[in-house]
């Protein structure tokens, strides 16, 4: 699997706190550094967010990039808004974006006005042959989520490209027919709150091609608005979306939009698994519609965002006031060309299987519990796996020895010591003595 | 082929922990790569099975056989057994209390769903001296 999380080893101690954090076991710590186990990996950008070394990146595309091309077009995600301090008015973003050098704008919220009017079409009357509640497609951390853990959930993803995607593929039309340039002389920028869609715009869910030429972080865009925005003295009208898109950055927005209440709005990694789970086991109440935010609060949560989630969503909210419920519908034209829908099915990515041949991952299975059984279940993370399972299994598929275990090691170390005191060789928390001088707690 | 083993002790009376069983089984039958539908199946059979353990047994225990051609749940409790399992068997029938429909269980769709969703199921029950759920599903 692509992913777009990165290590600075320079910053990396080793430290452990990542991989203890991370909700798909990803991350191994090996030879003083953190690695990323790439099948694992969702983007989910959680280790970004506890790293206390500030070690873990997000690969995101430099600003100058947008000088590559002849044109560039900003495409910023709502979140975006939920930044500043005191902002009444959208249009001094957009225009103090223009500003430090983009051509021209065209808001992810729009399209997500787009993708909100095409969602209750397909609630009322296009989807009727699917399995309830459909699953929102909007958040690629859950996506990838479904498609690795989740198989039997796969049908109820709609098949509905991501705002930034149609955003990108108006956007570039848009573009062409105002300026006559080629297509590809058109690069156009997703200013991205996660690392997650810095992936899905390079290597799309949904679509063959990329429709985004590059995807540029909203810290760093954040740092030049700061600078451009007090200078923006009455913007003109460019705001060009209602509130149900701009509510998209925060949870439950998305479901709002569909004007019913039978929907479930859930953010936060731990809690979409666990309404995963539920679901698949049949335990969920009967909802139409399924939100899914991997980060806490929705995008404003997403780990490359500067403000805290919770102040950006009352500043989006408040921003929210006012507005018009809705301003854009979605295009009959992405309808009837399907410009609008995924060009590609989700596919079952089975990254926890231990072998293909069904004897050969019992057998496996077999000797990991067998080992786990043995191990001291502190799962203290020092022989560099999340958990004793997890060494367990890396043992069992060659990556680690038992003797990684710090337990095992100090065993074997009293008794080539020939000492009879066990005590001695354990950690504080199995020692059965105090210790000599040492005070008792 | 070596058949595989789960154990999982469910507690009684503990809601928050029920369908912990369910989950952790589920995790292992995707390690072994069953079929998703398989795993959907299992899990909806041993999560109904762990509830009604708890609602009605104070808990138990529940063993999975995996074997080539089949797998295997037998949820096992010494709770006060079912008078009438013909009755039992009906959707919609419980005997759960008051405090467990307030929780949203006790629906009478636990041993309809469990049959459901097996292949062959077996009961094996006494009153005063417990219940035993057999539920097979073919692979």
């Amino acid at each position: 699997m692509q992913h777009s999380v990165t290590l600075d080893k320079s910053r990396c101690m080793g430290c452990t706190t990542c991989m203890k954090h991370c909700p798909t076991e990803a991350i191994r710590v090996r030879r003083g550094t953190a690695h990323i186990l790439k099948e694992l990996c969702i983007d989910c950008g959680m280790c970004i967010r506890v790293c206390p070394h500030k070690a873990k990146k997000a690969v995101c595309d430099p600003f100058d990039s947008i000088k590559n091309f002849e044109y560039s077009v900003a495409l910023p995600a709502p979140s975006l808004y939920g930044q500043f301090h005191n902002l009444d008015d959208v249009n001094i973003v957009l225009q103090a974006l223009l500003d430090i050098g983009f051509d021209d704008i065209y808001e992810v919220s729009k399209a997500a006005e787009m993708v909100s009017d095409l969602t209750r079409k397909l609630i009322k009357e296009l989807g009727s042959d699917m399995p309830r509640p459909y699953i929102s497609s909007a958040c690629p951390v859950a996506v990838r989520l479904i498609t690795t853990r989740f198989p039997k959930l796969i049908p109820h993803v709609t098949n509905i490209i991501a705002p930034v995607e149609l955003a990108a593929i108006h956007a570039r039309k848009e573009v062409v027919k105002k300026t006559g340039l080629a297509p590809e002389k058109i690069g156009i920028f997703f200013i991205t709150p996660c690392p997650a869609k810095v992936t899905s715009g390079k290597y799309s869910l949904t679509l063959n091609e990329p429709v985004i030429d590059g995807s540029i972080s909203m810290t760093d865009i954040y740092k030049r608005l700061l600078v451009a925005m007090p200078k923006v003295k009455n913007p003109p009208q460019l705001a060009s979306s209602g509130l149900i898109g701009i509510g998209w950055s925060t949870s439950g927005g998305e479901s709002s939009a569909l004007l019913n209440d039978r929907h479930l709005a859930v953010d936060g990694i731990d809690n979409i698994i666990k309404i995963l789970e539920d679901l698949e086991d049949g335990m969920l109440p009967e909802i139409e519609f399924l939100e899914l935010n991997a980060c806490t609060q929705g995008c404003v949560g997403g780990c490359l965002t500067v403000e805290n989630p919770f102040v950006a969503k009352s500043r989006v909210k408040h921003l929210m006031k006012y507005m018009p419920v809705s301003k854009n519908k979605v295009d009959e034209n992405d309808i009837i060309n399907a410009y609008a829908f995924a060009e590609k099915p989700l596919e079952y990515i089975p990254v926890w299987q231990l072998d293909e041949d069904r004897s050969a991952a019992m057998e496996k299975y077999a000797k990991i519990e067998e080992i786990k059984n043995s191990m001291p279940g502190l799962d203290c993370g020092s022989c560099g796996a999340p958990s004793c399972m997890a060494l367990a299994e890396n043992i069992v598929m060659g990556y680690a020895s038992e003797e990684d275990c710090i337990f095992r090691m100090r065993e074997r170390m009293q008794y080539m010591a020939g000492s009879d005191n066990a005590d001695e060789y354990l950690p504080p928390p199995f020692r059965k003595e105090t210790g000599k001088n040492k005070k008792s707690l | 082929m070596e058949p595989l083993h789960l154990h999982y002790d469910v507690d009684g009376d503990d809601f928050i922990s029920a369908g912990e069983a369910s989950s952790e089984m589920k995790k292992v039958l995707r390690r072994l790569g069953f079929d998703p539908d398989i795993i959907r199946r299992c899990a909806i059979c041993m999560y109904e099975g762990e509830i009604n353990m708890v609602i009605h047994a104070c808990g138990g225990v529940a063993d999975v056989d995996i074997n080539e051609h089949d797998i295997v749940m037998k949820l096992s409790d010494n709770g006060p057994g079912i008078e009438d399992v013909e009755k039992a068997m009906q959707e919609g029938y419980s005997t759960a209390s008051h405090n467990v429909r307030e929780l949203g269980f006790g629906a009478g769709m636990g041993l309809p769903n469990m049959k459901r969703y097996s292949d062959e199921m077996t009961i094996d029950t006494a009153v005063n001296v417990g219940t035993t759920v057999t539920m097979k599903i073919k692979v």
